[in-house]
């Protein structure tokens, strides 16, 4: 039935091309916003526009990529996870912790052969989404609360294990992922494609994707269509921390340390990063595509500013406003898709 | 009684239209002081619309409004309140955190010199405010922790003691248990003693007639009947608020219909004894296979609840379900489901995604039965091709934006969802409400043939009409429990008005 698609791209095409353009301004800005960024830096800077430093501009944003794939699941349901740092935090401690260190560290650590250190690592961060899971969806803790519960709770065990000390081992294969690189491609940015490709081939194509879009849709016809909506609510939080958790093993790995507090500005930058990239915070819009835009637009920012001759401590200043701008934006791009559609 | 006196409130010729339709056709209106004035007439018929002009709501329309025999025209609601007219709506509107006295002063506070609220005073005043009305209640406790027709008392009151010379009622008693429509009529007689003009808007036909002077009737936009309720009848009013002859473009349903002999079929659902905080009481009924079950009452009489319930969205306080003999608990609406129960609620927003293409919409319900892990896009598609031609859902053109139809198509989507592997029970709220008789035809019809494939169906409604044109059989619901059940026997509009 080709006639009727071709009647709707024509229906669409007499509503004219403004209307179109509004209804996918969530898209178009933050990709506009990137092309500007490059532009800039590029003119501004001649060491910028150089295939090395795209380098690292993608070594530089592989952690909040990884990072960011489970959040954007959690916002597309209109959720929120501010543990995300604190679980990547606590899980690269936890695998470093189960791992043999060196005799200078003096923490009183069990090791453990490699396999099994990940494996409890990863069962530690999927536990505390879990709980994060079960207090929104259970108890019914507004999610912006409970993970802040939780943030602080992966920062106490954080302290518990390592104690202010640093630890420095990981096991070999996380050593390998966050550090190593293969064919001169860091593995750390093989491992956030792939997962960033999971991440868009889950929403895309599986039935639970399209839920975790309805969910975040219109929650309440979620339910009146007979979707065990806390089951999904419970699935993007587990999802969230087990992404984190996964961030945070292979960022110990490439920071080459473990300790308390390392991971604190990845709670900002990541959510800055699906935001940006103009995945709605009212739910429902948005996907990882628009995850690797935010991504290139925040890496692009934070490396282009260590390029042009700029005081550092007004960098912090700059990336709050274009944060604030992109929020702006994204409240804007929602509304002016409502009225495209009402 | 109200010849000895001028009236307080006088509105000539009122005619009011919206985008073209005329709600109200040249009202003549008028309110003495010490007068409780009766409005009735069906949903639409233009009662609300009047209210809203006295109460300043609607400021555009025609004709005198005049106060005190001064000519006025409102530019507000404020402007109505400054001259002494109060308004309690159906819906409540009262701020469940706060306290009962903050509710009772809201907007009005007590405060002293320095603009700091006097609580032990308001508290005081509140309470004894509150001991005239007959209510006996800490003012300093939150409000939402009181039942709801307390809550309602509680708004009532603050109306009621605002000190307006004007207070009108929109379907004050709904939500009231028996002691309390008591206390709420000691309250407005004793009110009308003090010279406050009360007008009382309800489909409680018993009630107008206890406590009001004046009875209009109201039909079409039009004011068909105005007597002294003395002088007049339930069954007068129901036949002057239906109206007989060939006024009604539609059919009326003002005669007759014969119900069909209670069906034998299997029993899907069985509700025993069912109930729910101060909604619904002892609901005990039976769903057959192949018939459609009509549930007719008031807004407010429980309808909403007991759908709700039926589809595991709200869990009762007692009483059991059955579906298909096997007792079910349903936790949630996705084990409701899973059972074989659909529901369409009555709002089309509670249950469809507007910015998502229709496709989606109708597929979200059977994702489950067309793919374990991955989308099947062209099936999904497939599907809702069959069902937009089978529903004729226009325009029919299953990838554009839901939001992009007209509310009677969306209406249909709402029901396409359900329809690709038919449950064993549907359960319809209000599903030709605001409907064009177009629509509403297709949607009657598409009701029929889902009877005829063995479907138990259940409609709930407040119309009248919407249950006589659909039902095999009807029960009555009125505040939370079941009062009467047509079966094999004539019934018409002014029967189910009179069970109601």
């Amino acid at each position: 039935m080709a006639s009727s698609d071709t009647a709707l791209a024509a229906g669409q095409r007499a509503r004219g091309l403004a209307p179109f353009l509004r209804s996918q301004m969530r898209n178009i800005a933050p990709f506009l916003t990137l092309i500007f960024l490059s532009g800039f830096f590029a003119l501004a800077s001649p060491s910028f526009a150089t295939l090395d430093n795209l380098g690292n501009i993608l070594t530089q944003v592989s952690v909040t990529g990884i990072i960011a794939v489970g959040l954007t699941f959690v916002i597309l349901c209109a959720e929120i996870d501010l543990s995300i740092a604190s679980i990547a935090n606590v899980t690269g401690i936890a695998v470093a912790y189960f791992t043999l260190q060196e005799s200078y560290v003096n923490i009183p650590n069990i090791p453990l052969p490699g396999a099994a250190a990940i494996l409890l690592a990863i069962l530690l961060c999927a536990l505390l989404g879990l709980v994060n899971a079960l207090g929104l969806t259970v108890i019914g803790i507004p999610s912006f609360i409970m993970t802040l519960a939780m943030m602080q709770i992966a920062a106490g065990i954080s302290a518990l294990l390592v104690r202010g000390q640093i630890a420095y081992k990981v096991p070999g294969v996380i050593t390998t992922l966050g550090s190593g690189s293969i064919g001169g491609i860091p593995w750390i940015v093989i491992v956030a494609a792939i997962m960033l490709l999971g991440g868009h081939l889950v929403l895309t194509y599986t039935r639970f994707g399209r839920y975790v879009y309805m969910v975040g849709g219109n929650r309440e016809a979620a339910e009146y269509s007979g979707l065990n909506v806390k089951l999904i609510l419970g699935a993007v939080m587990v999802i969230s921390a087990v992404c984190s958790g996964i961030g945070g093993m292979l960022g110990v790995a490439h920071f080459g340390s473990a300790q308390q507090n390392e991971f604190d500005t990845y709670l900002l930058d990541s959510i800055a990063a699906v935001v940006v990239g103009g995945t709605s915070l009212f739910g429902g819009r948005g996907g990882i595509g628009n995850t690797i835009v935010g991504l290139f637009v925040l890496g692009v920012l934070n490396n282009g500013l260590d390029h042009v001759n700029i005081d550092s401590f007004l960098k912090i200043l700059i990336r709050g406003l274009i944060l604030l701008a992109a929020l702006v934006i994204n409240v804007y791009a929602q509304r002016l898709r409502e009225k495209a559609v009402e | 009684m109200r010849e000895d006196r001028s009236p307080i409130l006088e509105l000539q010729g009122i005619t009011k239209s919206f985008g073209g339709v005329e709600a109200l056709r040249g009202v003549d209106f008028a309110l003495s002081p010490g007068e409780i004035h009766g409005l009735v007439g069906e949903n639409g018929a233009g009662k609300s619309t009047l209210m809203k002009i006295i109460a300043g709501v609607h400021t555009e329309f025609s004709g005198r409004f005049l106060i005190d025999g001064q000519e006025t025209h409102f530019r507000s609601a404020r402007d109505a309140h400054s001259a002494g007219i109060a308004m309690v709506h159906q819906e409540l509107s009262v701020a469940p955190d706060l306290t009962v006295a903050e509710n009772v002063f809201l907007g009005n506070q007590p405060t002293n010199r320095l603009g700091l609220v006097q609580w032990r005073r308001m508290a005081r005043e509140a309470g004894e405010q509150l001991a005239r009305f007959g209510i006996d209640v800490d003012p300093m406790s939150r409000l939402g922790d009181l039942p709801i027709g307390l809550q309602q008392l509680i708004e009532i009151a603050r109306v009621l003691f605002s000190g307006a010379r004007i207070v009108i009622l929109d379907e004050p008693t709904s939500a009231l248990s028996p002691p309390e429509v008591e206390r709420l009529f000691a309250t407005l007689r004793r009110l009308r003693e003090e010279g406050t003009a009360i007008v009382f808007i309800s489909h409680f036909i018993e009630d107008i007639l206890r406590v009001s002077d004046t009875v209009t009737v109201f039909r079409n936009g039009r004011k068909v009947a105005e007597t002294a309720s003395a002088a007049t009848s339930k069954g007068a009013l129901i036949e002057a608020m239906i109206g007989r002859g060939g006024e009604a473009l539609e059919h009326s349903y003002s005669d007759d219909l014969m119900l069909p002999q209670p069906s034998d079929s299997s029993v899907v659902l069985k509700v025993n004894q069912l109930s729910l905080a101060r909604s619904l009481k002892d609901i005990s009924f039976e769903a057959r296979a192949g018939e459609v079950l009509g549930i007719y009452g008031f807004m407010g009489c429980g309808q909403q609840e007991l759908s709700r319930i039926l589809f595991g969205k709200l869990k009762p306080d007692g009483g059991t379900l059955a579906v298909e003999g096997k007792p079910k608990t349903f936790a949630s609406t996705a084990a409701a489901r899973r059972a074989g129960v659909a529901l369409v609620p009555e709002s089309r927003r509670a249950m469809l995604f507007h910015q998502e293409p229709v496709y989606k919409n109708i597929s979200i319900s059977i994702l489950d039965r067309i793919s374990a892990l991955l989308l099947k896009p062209a099936q999904e598609r497939d599907i809702a091709k069959r069902q937009v031609e089978q529903l004729q859902i226009r325009p029919p053109v299953v990838g554009l934006d839901l939001g992009m139809l007209s509310g009677g198509n969306q209406q249909k989507v709402a029901l396409a969802k359900w329809l690709t592997y038919p449950p064993k029970l549907l359960v319809l709220c209000e599903p030709t409400r605001g409907m064009d008789v177009g629509a509403k035809n297709d949607v009657i019809n598409i009701v029929r043939d889902l009877r005829a494939k063995g479907l138990a169906i259940i409609v709930l409604s407040t119309e009248p009409e919407t249950v006589l044109s659909l039902a095999d059989r009807i029960l009555v619901l009125k505040r939370g429990a079941l009062v009467r059940e047509f079966t094999n026997e004539p019934v018409s509009k002014d029967r189910l008005l009179e069970a109601a």
